[in-house]
């Protein structure tokens, strides 16, 4: 049941809450959790299709929600900060870093994490992949490699170029291994798997081609 | 990070009023402002989100531009087809800024106000005018590899982070606002972000609450369209220093030039005498070099970023050799 990014403005446009806060004395000391009165939010986060109505501090970050409140652990917390993509989750099937942004930022949208894409007992093509080509060797980047190949074999499908695209012109750029580095760097690998994960893109994509 | 209120406005002027309000900040994709706030770097006591307004289309403007939305997402403008066909330079910029994930989160607004990478600025223990201001600059006499070599002042030698911005500059894009009072303005790249001075934490000209609506873009311009971004690896890392050129030929002759340089300074930085050096002329390794004299006119190193001075040397020969295929 997706839901349109669309249809997800037209109902939310005309909301306007407020989560009170009452500024703690200590108000210098840091995470003031159990000083300050944190006025929380009710968001609801639609997560690998099942909907979750969650009441949270407004500072949690998508990541932590999806992580800590939904048990759902297969996204990776890297760095916190954006820079290595160990968190990538799928948007409205656009890939983001969950760490940068705030659940409440993201109230009524659907969210896809590592543990959606299989169908059941069956693989993505990029999670088999991933297995045939030993594209990971500790595996901490990996649900974060998947979920952004995942994204961006979309973009490349819808036409995007990327920084090395030769002719921005060309309405479909051809999916070559320099595009595929190109367009997921920002994804790092500390195992530097990186030959393995290329190869296991490559077949993805031959797959679905 | 510090606890904040969070409010969601019903419309553009709702969010001006609100985000008049002292302590409020906009946040829009928040790739920006939740890596200061968790690094307490920033510390708003409530939070616009922006994100639900209807300011997320790209439109032709009757003069033959385009006006992009605040809310665009920078993926979104470097996919545009119009862009890529017209605005070649803005679409490799956006390109060549940050991961696709925080591109596909990244907004023009957000973009065009993204605070400096400076080290110092990021780290509270540190003295810093822009943090704090009145409490030091730790990069100059510090480590300052990635600072400005142009525009500089005693309080500060941060850069202005953004390759969009570059983009837009050569560009000469115009920043669509509203204030609080319901008021629109439109405001030149040129004029919109500030040098440090003594007040290195006045970093625009936007006023309290004024709020960005849209990037208006004017009539394409003709001629070869590049941006050359030179970093320590090849993607995701920002601009040491950058190039956006503009630049047609005409009977083996540069008939326009238009040159905007990132890292250079605490905004794009371009000298219109630099490309007068160039009009008229037939390419050469002279010419370059003195546009390349005209746009270092007054440029200083700090220590680390002494090597600055002779890349952007370097970089506008190739870029010129590029654009002229001399
Ligand atoms: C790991 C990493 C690497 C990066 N690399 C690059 C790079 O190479 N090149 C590059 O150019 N950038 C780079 N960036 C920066 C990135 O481009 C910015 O974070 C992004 O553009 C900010 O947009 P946003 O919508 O997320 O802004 P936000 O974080 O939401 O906001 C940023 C600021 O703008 C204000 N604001 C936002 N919208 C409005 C509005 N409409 N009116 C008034 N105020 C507003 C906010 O209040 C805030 O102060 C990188 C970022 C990360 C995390
Ligand atoms: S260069 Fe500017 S931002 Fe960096 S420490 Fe100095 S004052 Fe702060
Ligand atoms: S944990 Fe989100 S990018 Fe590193
Ligand atoms: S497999 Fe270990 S970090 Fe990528």
């Amino acid at each position: 049941m997706p839901v349109g990014r669309r249809a997800v403005l037209g109902t939310g446009t005309a909301a306007v809450f407020i989560a009170g806060v009452a500024p703690g004395p200590d108000a210098a000391a840091g995470e003031t959790r159990g000083e300050a009165t944190v006025a929380t939010v009710t968001v609801e986060l639609h997560v690998n299709g099942a909907s979750h109505r969650l009441t949270l501090d407004p500072r949690t970050t998508l990541l932590d929600a999806l992580r800590e409140h939904l048990a759902l652990t297969g996204s990776k917390k890297g760095c916190d900060h954006g820079q290595c993509g160990a968190c990538t989750v799928l948007l409205d099937g656009r890939r983001i870093n969950a760490c940068l942004t705030l659940a409440v930022l993201h109230d009524g949208q659907p969210v896809t994490t590592i543990e959606g894409l299989a169908d059941g007992e069956t693989l993505h093509p990029l999670q088999a992949a991933f297995i045939e080509h030993d594209g990971f060797q500790c595996g901490y980047c990996t649900s974060g490699q998947i979920c952004s190949a995942a994204g961006m074999l979309e973009e490349s499908r819808a036409g995007m170029p990327s920084f090395v695209t030769a002719d921005l012109a060309e309405p479909q750029p051809p999916l070559t291994d320099d595009e595929i580095r190109e367009r997921m760097s920002g994804n790092i690998c500390r195992c530097a798997a990186y030959p393995n994960i290329v190869a296991a893109i490559r077949k993805a994509a031959e797959i679905r081609a | 990070m510090k606890p904040f209120a969070f409010e969601r406005p019903a419309s553009v002027m709702d969010a001006a009023i609100a985000a008049a309000v002292p302590g409020a900040s906009i946040i829009a994709g928040g790739t920006n402002l939740l890596d200061l706030m968790k690094l307490q770097v920033e510390t708003p006591s409530r939070l616009i989100d922006i994100n639900r307004l209807a300011l997320d289309r790209i439109e032709p403007t009757p003069e033959g531009g385009l006006r992009i939305g605040t809310l665009v997402r920078n993926s979104d403008i470097a996919a545009d087809i119009r862009v890529r066909q017209h605005y070649g330079v803005l679409s490799r910029a956006l390109l060549a800024g940050a991961s696709a994930q925080v591109r596909n989160k990244a907004t023009t607004g957000g973009n065009l106000l993204q605070r400096t990478r400076c080290y110092y600025f990021y780290d509270i223990s540190k003295p810093c005018n822009k943090r704090r201001p009145g409490s030091g600059c730790a990069a100059i006499g510090g480590f300052n590899r990635i600072h400005a070599i142009l525009g500089t002042s005693q309080s500060c030698i941060a850069t202005h982070p953004s390759d969009m911005a570059v983009a837009m500059r050569v560009l000469d894009a115009v920043v669509e606002t509203i204030k609080p009072d319901g008021s629109k303005r439109a405001i030149a790249i040129a004029g919109f972000h500030r040098l440090p001075g003594s007040t290195p934490q006045v970093e625009t000209v936007l006023e309290r609450g004024e709020t960005i609506i849209a990037v208006r873009l004017p009539p394409p311009l003709p001629g070869v369209h590049i941006y050359r971004k030179v970093r320590d690896r090849a993607s995701f890392a920002f601009a040491l220093v950058s190039v956006a050129a503009v630049i047609q030929m005409a009977g083996g002759r540069i008939q326009s030039a238009r040159l905007a340089f990132g890292g250079l300074a605490h905004k794009p930085w371009r000298v219109p005498a630099a490309e007068q050096t160039l009009e008229g002329e037939a390419p050469s390794p002279a010419v370059f070099q003195a546009a390349a004299d005209a746009v270092l006119a007054g440029a200083k190193g700090f220590g680390s970023n002494d090597f600055k001075i002779p890349l952007t040397r370097r970089t506008l020969h190739a870029v010129m050799a590029q654009a002229t295929h001399s």
